[in-house]
């Protein structure tokens, strides 16, 4: 039975990428239906993190052709980041602002409104530290900073470059409930996992990349 | 459709293009045998005159090249075909020899002409600069090893130099008028201006040649990274 | 997306550099006195005779703010670099160009005032006199500087993602600049000493032409190479 290919939250067919002379995916085929919560595993260097950013249009495949919702990775790439929330394993923030300035600048160049702000600080738990600057941010601190970032743009689709890494027992939890109300009201989720543990009870299946291929 | 690096393209065949580098080198011994021997020694310059049949010509064709480079950069940028970006290399690779000559020719003529080496000769400046332009280009190549961004930032690059080369010119020519300082002649004489057209033809066909040739190369390299690539992937 | 989101974006952009680069206080300092202390060197060697510093001085100024320029131009894409902060800048929707106009005012700002304090520090260092005609010497200072920045922000917008920054950046951008130089150098000259062959004018057009013509190519060309 054929699927309605716009449908899937991600269909990627032959996915490769190389750089300089050393080939990191050699062709991944999957697809993604949305209500998924897959987890994409790997030893490291295996091409995760490779793989992640070329389905949130950070990078270009060298070779086969990868689509979100529809729209090409390559050619209708600003399509796709409107459907998309990013984490990545870096964080990304500006040390210099405060909590609430980094929040504003993303919901600017977002064209969101200035309430969504708080509301994604009281998500995260970070609403006490609104004024502080990212400077003096624990790793914890930076990785809620970015998930309220990433949820300003209410995304459908959540591409996440090992969500859980620096977290503690509250953070974990906030960043599985996070995913799964993304993922109820329709999205899905892609989760770049070093270990299966903090979200082994949420993950409809799981992808496993060897030596760039799965 | 996936990106640049699935090669969608056969690389170019030599054809008849060996024909025509033939062709070229003997319209150039030609041309510069037509200006040896019917163009008479300057009444300033003497035989040193002479060296201007290369020098001016090669002046010309450097100018031309500059605009193939931009020619094929847009194109690039336009259509995202890499064989485009290629050519735009060759073209500059190319240039940047000619304008290698066209100095040293310049210079060699400057010395018995003025005394020195150099005199901030407003061309042979403006000449200068634009060396520098090329090796800019040709360095930002070398540094980047992914194919795609090589071309893009190589396009971009290559449209701004050609676009500064009349600027180039036009500033550096107002630098050195302002203090009236002497340059290369303009031979304007209608005995020299026959051989002079007849030799820039020359240069030109021998620059179609190499800028070819070049681009063949390129194309073979290129070719030979795709098959590598595509060995790579188990014929995915 | 409308062009008043893009106007909105550029604002944001120009915010978040300048704010950053004021608060972590090291940059600009840094960059001023790299200037003066340039501006100090070029008197060493063409001093210690008056007459020669004096007619050196356009010269030297220019290229005391052009060796800081580099600085600052490397700089205001490490902010990002360094963070990882360049990801999710490009995943905001809306035009390309907004990035770089942000960049390229933020820049302007920061180089046009270490130009003015170069400037300032300059004549007293070579014993100029401040002219009549200084308000045209400030047009040229501008015209100059927008010239400068807006193929230091373009090239460094590659140079600082690539290997060799440090020579990349001046080998690509400083043969570019030379109309500018040249003009900005002949141009301050001719002011600074009254200007009565007024020759200055046909220099600031060239500068003019010259801003325009790569004002708008920069930004056509900027979403290419920020990508890629």
């Amino acid at each position: 039975m054929a699927e309605n290919t716009s449908e899937l939250a991600i269909d990627a067919r032959a996915v490769a990428r190389r750089f300089g002379s050393r080939w990191v995916l050699r062709g991944v085929t999957m697809q993604l239906r949305p209500g998924e919560i897959v987890g994409l595993l790997g030893p490291n260097g295996c091409g995760k993190s490779t793989l992640l950013r070329i389905f949130g249009t950070l990078l270009r495949p060298s070779a086969g052709t990868a689509s979100v919702y529809g729209h090409d990775v390559v050619t209708a790439s600003d399509r796709v980041r409107a459907h998309i929330g990013f984490l990545a394993h870096e964080p990304g923030l500006y040390d210099d602002l405060t909590a609430r300035e980094n929040l504003w600048f993303a919901a600017t160049m977002l064209g969101v409104g200035n309430e969504e702000i708080e509301e994604s600080l009281a998500r995260v738990g970070l609403s006490h530290a609104r004024h502080e600057r990212v400077r003096g941010f624990s790793a914890g601190m930076e990785r809620r900073l970015s998930v309220a970032r990433m949820l300003l743009g209410k995304p459908k689709l959540l591409l996440l470059d090992e969500p859980y890494s620096n977290l503690d027992a509250e953070g974990i939890a906030m960043m599985s409930g996070v995913i799964a109300d993304a993922v109820r009201e329709g999205g899905a989720a892609l989760v770049v996992l070093h270990e299966l543990a903090p979200a082994a009870g949420m993950l409809s299946r799981t992808v496993t990349l060897t030596d760039g291929k799965n | 459709m996936a990106a640049n690096s699935v090669q969608t393209w056969s690389p170019p065949k030599a054809g008849r293009w060996p024909l025509f580098g033939v062709f070229a080198l003997l319209f150039l011994i030609g041309s510069q045998f037509v200006a040896f021997t019917t163009s008479p020694p300057d009444r300033d310059m003497g035989e040193l005159e002479k060296i201007l049949y290369v020098h001016v010509p090669a002046a010309w064709i450097m100018s031309l090249t500059f605009a193939v480079v931009m020619f094929y950069s847009l194109r690039y940028l336009w259509k995202g075909d890499e064989r485009d970006d290629l050519a735009a290399a060759s073209a500059a690779e190319v240039g940047t020899m000619f304008n290698g000559l066209t100095l040293v020719l310049g210079m060699l003529w400057g010395k018995p002409a003025w005394g020195v080496w150099w005199a901030w000769d407003p061309r042979l400046t403006s000449t200068l600069v634009l060396f520098l332009i090329f090796v800019g280009y040709l360095s930002l190549r070398s540094f980047v090893d992914e194919p795609e961004r090589r071309a893009k930032w190589s396009a971009a690059v290559g449209i701004l130099g050609a676009i500064n080369v009349p600027i180039v010119y036009m500033s550096v020519q107002w630098w050195r008028t302002l203090h009236q300082m002497q340059s290369t002649p303009d031979t304007v004489a209608g005995i020299y201006v026959l051989s002079l057209r007849l030799n820039a033809f020359a240069f030109l066909f021998v620059m179609i040649y190499f800028v070819r040739r070049r681009y063949e190369s390129m194309c073979l390299e290129r070719a030979a990274e795709h098959a590598e690539q595509a060995k790579a992937l188990g014929g995915v | 997306m409308s062009m008043r989101d893009d106007f909105r974006r550029v604002r944001a952009i120009v915010w978040k550099d300048l704010t950053t680069e004021r608060r972590s206080k090291a940059g600009f300092n840094g960059v001023v006195a790299l200037g003066v202390t340039i501006l100090l060197l070029f008197g060493f060697a063409l001093g210690p005779e008056t007459a020669a510093i004096k007619s050196a001085a356009s010269g030297a100024l220019w290229l005391a703010a052009l060796f800081a320029a580099v600085l600052a131009f490397n700089r205001s894409y490490q902010v990002e670099l360094e963070g990882g902060a360049l990801d999710p800048l490009l995943l905001y929707p809306g035009a390309r160009w907004a990035i770089f106009s942000g960049k390229l005012i933020a820049n302007l700002a920061f180089v046009g005032l270490m130009l003015i304090i170069v400037v300032l520090v300059g004549i007293v260092l070579y014993q100029v006199s401040i002219p009549s005609t200084w308000p045209a010497l400030l047009g040229v200072l501008a015209l100059g500087a927008i010239g400068i920045c807006t193929l230091g922000t373009f090239y460094a917008a590659m140079a600082s993602r690539s290997r060799a920054r440090e020579v990349l950046l001046p080998l690509l951008l400083f043969p570019m600049l030379v109309p500018v130089l040249l003009a900005a150098m002949q141009a301050t000259k001719a002011l600074l000493n009254g200007d009565l062959m007024h020759e200055s004018g046909a220099w600031m057009k060239l500068l003019v032409a010259y801003d325009i013509i790569f004002l708008i190519v920069t930004h056509l060309a900027f979403e290419h190479v920020i990508e890629a």
